[in-house]
């Protein structure tokens, strides 16, 4: 099997964002056009989160999920602030291939049975929001880790599996945006827990951290956002017309990515490979070739 | 019809599955797509695209429902060209053992089968297989295989988005176009009957090369219009 290699993209109103550790959301552009790069290098999925959630903006996530599914031929996962099943069809219709859903699912785990009977479990990933406790165990977290839920991690996965969920999206709220790594005790224990594919978030800073989450944790696919845009932002630095969209002084500066080690997608396919993890490659089977 | 008519696709509505992703790769090649329950619209279409993701059972009751079983039963055995994608493949078969037994619209001798956790080596795999695998020649040294197919111009190995818990087994091996390993178990990805091209992965979403299967349906549409 190939491990899937998922560019996460935050997006707030028209813009990507990207949150930082404690400091809230900076602006780094428009993401239909981060979306396209990752696309072009050989991104595997594309995994959207709306987020700021509320109904107020809404309508400009679906015109990008929209204009992103014309022009982009990979799966794309829609997630945040979908609360019911009206919620799900609608992105579906926007053009999404997946949902992705958290506080929903946690308030009324019955809406996972009821929107994978109605469009196939597939179509259904549980996003988990994980927080370690001084006891050892992981509780589950929603609304970006702000509210406790009582919940315990391991417990609410096998119940996403038996639901009937297609897979599930595992982020660490405390090494979300540190760029340290991503929690290999959490995502190993989910993984090893529940039948279907896990996907590793929050936390990769660089491309060591990937291969950890896939040789050490046995992740199925691994989803990043800083080492993938940093990249990116770099390469587009001297280009006066990103430097109008974005809001890219503080990357300019260092400040907030000193942890992270910038990688275009094809490099990490390219480590992982080489480190004997299977991944697929743009230029294998090529039309005529 | 004039010059510049497009031919027109029949993207089958019935609640499953990622039409949008279908039409947009069909409207990204040149073509008009309609996402459509109604019978007439199926009927007077250039080609019916059969997509979906879901259970088999759920998907059968769906048409029935919408009584679109005799209309597809027809397609199928007409001269145009009828692709089924992922479940669409899936219910083009005689039955199918997902959770129970269910009979399927019989347009390909064959069965649904479920995928038990193959194994890799020591480890065993996630279903559903959910990734990029190869799409095979499912014989040796057989030159070009794919050509004149919806396949054509792609080569031995080409990875294909798959998002699947169950699989087909045709009963007569020569309709097998394709083949995919995914752990120990290699099944069926890819099949030709008559007028019916389906496959098990996901064209629409598997960048450059599977749009290239739209275009081999485009092309062939264009031809006899």
């Amino acid at each position: 099997m190939t491990i899937r290699i998922i560019p996460r993209l935050d997006i707030k109103g028209p813009n990507l964002v990207k949150g930082i550790h404690l400091e809230g959301l900076r602006v780094l552009g428009k993401p239909e056009k981060f979306a396209r790069f990752y696309y072009e290098q050989g991104a595997d999925e594309l995994l959207y989160m709306d987020v700021v959630a509320s109904l107020y903006g809404r309508n400009n996530l679906l015109d990008i999920v929209t204009r992103t599914s014309k022009e982009i031929f990979i799966p794309l996962t829609v997630g945040g602030g979908l609360r019911s099943i009206g919620d799900i069809r609608t992105v579906l219709r926007a053009g999404a291939d997946k949902v992705s859903l958290n506080t929903a699912a946690v308030k009324n785990p019955e809406i996972i049975s009821e929107a994978a009977n109605k469009f196939g479990s597939s179509t259904i990933l549980v996003s988990i929001e994980a927080k370690k406790q001084p006891d050892g165990s992981y509780e589950v977290y929603t609304d970006n880790g702000r509210e406790r839920t009582g919940v315990n991690v391991f417990e609410w996965a096998v119940r996403v599996a038996e639901l009937g969920a297609g897979e599930i999206l595992v982020t660490s709220i405390d090494f979300e945006g540190t760029g340290k790594g991503f929690d290999l005790e959490l995502i190993r224990y989910v993984a090893a827990a529940v039948p279907i594919p896990v996907i590793a978030c929050g936390g990769a800073g660089q491309i060591e951290h990937v291969l950890d989450g896939v040789k050490k944790a046995g992740a199925d696919a691994v989803s990043m956002a800083s080492i993938f845009h940093y990249q990116y932002i770099q390469k587009c630095l001297s280009n006066d017309d990103y430097s109008s969209e974005g809001n890219v002084e503080f990357i300019r500066s260092g400040k907030d990515f000193t942890k992270i080690k910038g990688a275009s997608v094809y490099e990490v396919k390219k480590y992982l490979t080489e480190n004997s993890v299977s991944c697929r490659f743009l230029e294998q089977g090529n039309v005529n070739g | 019809m004039g010059e510049d008519s497009k031919a027109l696709v029949a993207i089958v509505d019935y609640g499953l599955g990622n039409l949008f992703s279908v039409k947009h790769a069909c409207e990204h090649v040149g073509l008009d797509a309609t996402v459509t329950h109604l019978k007439k619209e199926i009927l007077s279409a250039d080609a019916v695209i059969l997509p979906g993701v879901g259970a088999f059972s759920h998907a059968m009751d769906a048409l029935k429902h919408l009584d679109l079983v005799d209309t597809l039963k027809e397609v199928g055995v007409s001269s145009k060209p009828l692709v089924g994608i992922c479940l669409g493949l899936q219910l083009v078969m005689t039955e199918s053992y997902e959770f129970g037994h269910h009979e399927g619209l019989g347009l390909v001798p064959g069965r649904v089968v479920r995928l038990d956790r193959p194994i890799n080596f020591y480890e065993t795999l996630k279903v559903p297989q959910v990734c990029w695998n190869k799409l095979l020649y499912p014989k040796k040294d057989v030159g070009d295989f794919w050509r004149g197919t919806l396949l054509e111009g792609l080569s031995h190995g080409v990875f294909m988005h798959f998002v699947h818990s169950f699989y087909v087994q045709p009963d007569d091996p020569s309709m097998i176009l394709a083949t995919t390993q995914y752990g120990n178990v290699e099944f069926c990805s890819a099949l030709t009957c008559r007028n019916i091209f389906a496959c098990q992965c996901h064209p629409e979403r598997s960048g450059v090369h599977g749009l290239q299967v739209y275009r081999n349906l485009a092309m062939k549409l264009n031809l006899s219009l």
